[in-house]
């Protein structure tokens, strides 16, 4: 139905409602596993939402300068696991030597889409405000030092340092 | 779908506000658009607004964040500069366009 408004429609983009808060644990490591956090903290970011992420365990790779390009995916252990374009599964036998092809595959099928590579997406996630955290124990577990992470990283702290800066937050676990 | 009257003239907007039309759309009405929430329009809110105008007519849906950045060759900083807080609901807003789609 086609009704002409007398006053003009303006959206409300909520810009006073500025105490929404996301904090985003990335515990996982594999190339498929890294994406679900930046995502969900880009658009989070978008829609004007104060955004921390904690990298620990497994997550601390991205953004591990010497590991975060060479992030892997592979099909091993994954049931789910389809042959492309397919509803075959993947025998999971042969799974374990795909790492390498799978990871190129799921790459390329990424880029096409115009998602960045996971770097360059933490790069637009700082830039479009969002805070990162490196865990503290998988820092001293895997002898790392602030150099070797990520310039961006606000810096290493402890879960309590955590759960304290993000009071109030709404918290997601990857 | 409602219609407006914007600029001195009727538009065709959903029920959020966002111009359905793209023909309905010219730079005046933007700057009536921008005013209505708040931004006033300089050349670099040009500078998005005219990208976003000719990538949609180009592609056929409205550009993200992402790749207002990486074609339209303004930085993801700059555009939370310029829109603040939501910059890719503002600014296709004020280009007379759909909300992006696009997860990234």
């Amino acid at each position: 139905m086609t009704t002409t408004a007398t006053a003009p429609i303006i959206p409300n983009f909520d810009d006073t409602e500025t105490d929404r808060k996301i904090a985003i644990i990335c515990s996982k490591g594999n190339l498929d596993m890294a994406y679900p956090g930046l995502i969900l903290a880009n658009a989070a970011l978008g829609e004007g939402v104060e955004t921390h992420l904690f990298f620990t365990f497994w997550g601390f790779d991205m953004i591990v300068k010497s590991r975060m390009h060479d992030l892997q995916f592979s099909p091993a252990g994954n049931t789910a696991m389809h042959l492309p374009g397919s509803d075959r599964h993947l025998p999971q036998a042969l799974a374990p030597a795909m790492t390498g092809m799978a990871t190129k595959m799921l790459k390329k099928q990424i880029a096409d889409l115009g998602v960045p590579e996971v770097p360059d997406f933490l790069d637009q996630v700082v830039a479009a405000g969002g805070h990162l955290w490196a865990c503290r124990l998988s820092a001293d577990m895997m002898h790392i030092e602030e150099s070797g992470l990520r310039d961006d990283v606000e810096g290493i702290i402890s879960a309590a340092d955590f759960i304290e800066k993000t009071a109030g937050a709404q918290l997601l676990f990857i | 779908m409602p219609i407006t009257m914007l600029n001195g003239k009727d538009v065709h907007v959903n029920d959020e506000g966002f111009l359905t039309e793209f023909d309905d759309w010219d730079e005046g009405l933007a700057a009536v658009l921008a005013e209505q929430i708040g931004i006033d329009l300089t050349d670099a809110h040009w500078k998005v607004i005219r990208f976003l105008r000719e990538d949609y007519r180009a592609q056929g849906e409205t550009a993200t964040t992402r790749r207002v950045h990486t074609v339209g060759g303004v930085p993801v900083k700059e555009q939370f500069a310029l829109f603040p807080k939501k910059p890719g609901k503002k600014m296709s807003y004020i280009a007379g366009l759909p909300k992006p789609h696009g997860c990234v």
